[in-house]
């Protein structure tokens, strides 16, 4: 082995260790902040009782959920039963491994250390596990995998809630999933890369929530749905299905379920805070690439605080809006998101060749003010659309319209008949 | 509508979605800095006394408490009425007699996991010397530690409920 490759391997060695520590730690006091922000939004206090200010209340879950039964339920599908929560719970760890939480840091050493021998790193090392090349396509496929935990808890349950929480989170996965992969297409239209480094880098200039308003827009949405989180928790519609596809799930088993839907959370949040809000970029300097210790941590804190935002908003929009119908969350699928998507695509597609072969503008900030100010039109009109019923509408709402224009068109008619005549 | 969803009959024209999801946001995130309201339970306690924002209501019916006259004896009298009208069936009363023919409880006990906390006890006594009391702090380490004897029921210091009386029923 090379002395560059052992470097290489010691770095991604403890990035890996940092990476999944924080994860795991920051998903387990997600469940705090979670239980805090709830309280806080229904003027409670949430819980304060363990350590200061119930900060180590995640702890003492955790002990709980650890010396708890395990329960098997008869008839269940044992090997599958047991195997779900996991199947759930790797894939939403995997995601985090391929975003980049910092600015890459230069990073030159060479030394010997004992029996492992010599190692080297040289030039800039990007902070992120692994810098895949293939971005976000990645994370679009590991996230998809994680419905065959759900699916396959569903089934393996033997109990008639857990079909029905199962049979619907993959019905959903698979609506959003498309509209999710739809709305990132803009991005690639404008960097040309699906590489998380290459799309941090190409908004230095600009920030792509300005230019690709309503990709961020249904991207934020599908998030929502892809991690089965309120209004789009249908999978697990405690008012309905009892606890959904974990109902039969009991102690770690069932907290790894839990971790796995917080770890989605991050993800999303991550994911929306790298794809359109720059990532670690600090706005306005161009410093945080510089690649020092001390411009790699203030990008780390940008990231922190980006992603720290959208979590925040995750469980705000959680404690505001009430569950969808289930033929409501198909529609908004299917009949809104991927057409707007789609739509969406074409617009963008239209816009960057109008920018860049007719008009010829090679100023990249004059191209991204120029589709901002285009996005601001789609936005509003969308938006109106949307907020109106427009778009969405039950085919009840469409069948009112026909019979009001109907009922419109006979009034008239028979106004005419009983008309006094005037002469 | 093919599998027959009912659908609520909306007004059409002032249908609005994201501007009620933002209104609805901006509430969500206004209260989160509003006073909270949760009592701190141990450390604060609903008190008789406590006429604030957690008052325990003066009918309020909750464990049994035996009055007792100035030598400290009971004040029952045995007379049987609270065993008989009791719709749970929880009381029991052995009644015994001194040297003067005073008829005192040889046994009384309630056994508070059948009790329903009518009140008809309270009601009935012609002696005012069963009461229920105002409190609600009834952890035991044991079920049997739920049966009060005699002792324990003299015992009880707590407030007793002033009953909800039919004809005069805001209490004045």
């Amino acid at each position: 082995m090379s002395p560059e490759m052992k470097g290489f391997l010691l770095l991604s060695v403890i990035k890996l260790i940092f990476v999944f520590t924080v994860i795991l730690v920051g998903v387990a006091m997600l469940t705090l902040m979670e239980r805090k922000v709830s309280a806080w939004m229904q003027n409670r206090r949430g819980p304060n009782r363990v350590g200061w200010a119930g900060l180590l209340q995640p702890a003492a879950d955790g002990l709980k959920n650890i010396l708890k039964e395990e329960t098997l339920p008869r008839q269940s599908s044992r090997v599958i039963f047991v195997l779900a929560p996991a199947l759930s719970f790797i894939p939403a760890l995997m995601l985090s491994a391929v975003i980049p939480f910092a600015a890459p840091l230069q990073l030159d050493f060479d030394f010997t250390l004992g029996v492992l021998g010599r190692f080297v790193h040289h030039g800039a090392m990007p902070m992120v596990v692994a810098d895949v090349p293939i971005g976000f396509l990645f994370v679009l496929a590991i996230s998809s995998l994680g419905i065959y935990g759900i699916a396959l808890a569903g089934w393996a349950s033997n109990s008639k809630y857990s079909l029905l929480g199962g049979l619907r989170a993959s019905a959903q996965m698979v609506s959003y999933e498309v509209a999710m992969g739809m709305s990132l297409i803009p991005i690639l239209l404008l960097t040309g890369n699906v590489s998380f480094s290459a799309i941090i880098a190409a908004q230095h200039t600009l920030w792509f929530v300005l230019p690709l308003f309503l990709s961020f827009f249904l991207f934020l949405v599908s998030g929502f749905a892809e991690t089965n989180r309120l209004p789009f928790d249908l999978p697990e519609a405690e008012s309905e299905l009892i606890a959904g596809y974990h109902t039969e799930y009991s102690a770690m088993k069932f907290s790894m379920f839990f971790i796995a839907e917080y770890a989605n959370v991050v993800t999303v949040s991550a994911m929306v805070a790298t794809l359109f809000f720059g990532g670690w970029d600090i706005p306005f300097t161009h410093w945080d690439e510089s690649g020092t210790w001390l411009a790699v941590l203030a990008s780390g804190v940008f990231f922190f605080l980006k992603t720290f935002f959208w979590i925040f908003f995750v469980m705000w929009i959680r404690w505001t809006l009430p569950r969808f119908r289930y033929d409501q969350l198909m529609a908004l699928g299917w009949k809104v998101m991927l057409p707007l998507a789609l739509g969406y695509i074409m617009v963008t597609a239209g816009a960057v060749w109008l920018l860049d072969s007719v008009l010829g503008i090679s100023s990249e900030l004059m191209r991204m003010l120029l589709l901002t100010a285009l996005n601001l039109v789609i936005a509003v009109w969308v938006f109106r659309l949307l907020d109106r019923g427009a778009i969405i509408s039950g085919s009840e709402s469409r069948r009112f319209r026909l019979e009001a224009a109907k009922a419109a068109a006979n009034a008239t008619f028979v106004g005419r008949e009983n008309a006094p005549v005037t002469l | 509508m093919a599998i027959g969803v009912k659908v609520m009959k909306r007004p059409e024209t002032d249908v609005s979605y994201i501007r009620a999801t933002l209104k609805g946001m901006r509430l969500t995130f206004k209260h989160m800095f509003e006073t909270k309201v949760t009592m701190q339970y141990p450390e604060e306690k609903a008190t008789r006394d406590d006429r604030g924002a957690w008052a325990l209501s003066p009918r309020w019916r909750g464990t049994h408490r035996m009055l007792t006259d100035e030598q400290g004896r009971s004040k029952c009298v045995a007379c049987g009425l609270c065993p008989q009208i009791c719709p749970a069936n929880c009381i029991k009363l052995v009644p015994g007699e001194d040297e003067h023919g005073n008829r005192y409880p040889l046994i009384y006990e309630i056994d508070e996991f059948r009790c329903v906390f009518c009140g008809y006890c309270q009601e009935v006594c012609p002696e005012e010397a069963i009461h229920v009391g105002q409190h609600y702090e009834n952890s035991e380490y044991s079920r049997g530690r739920f049966v009060y004897d005699l002792e324990r029921l003299h015992s009880q210091t707590h407030a007793v409920s002033t009953l909800w009386d039919p004809t005069d029923p805001a209490g004045e």
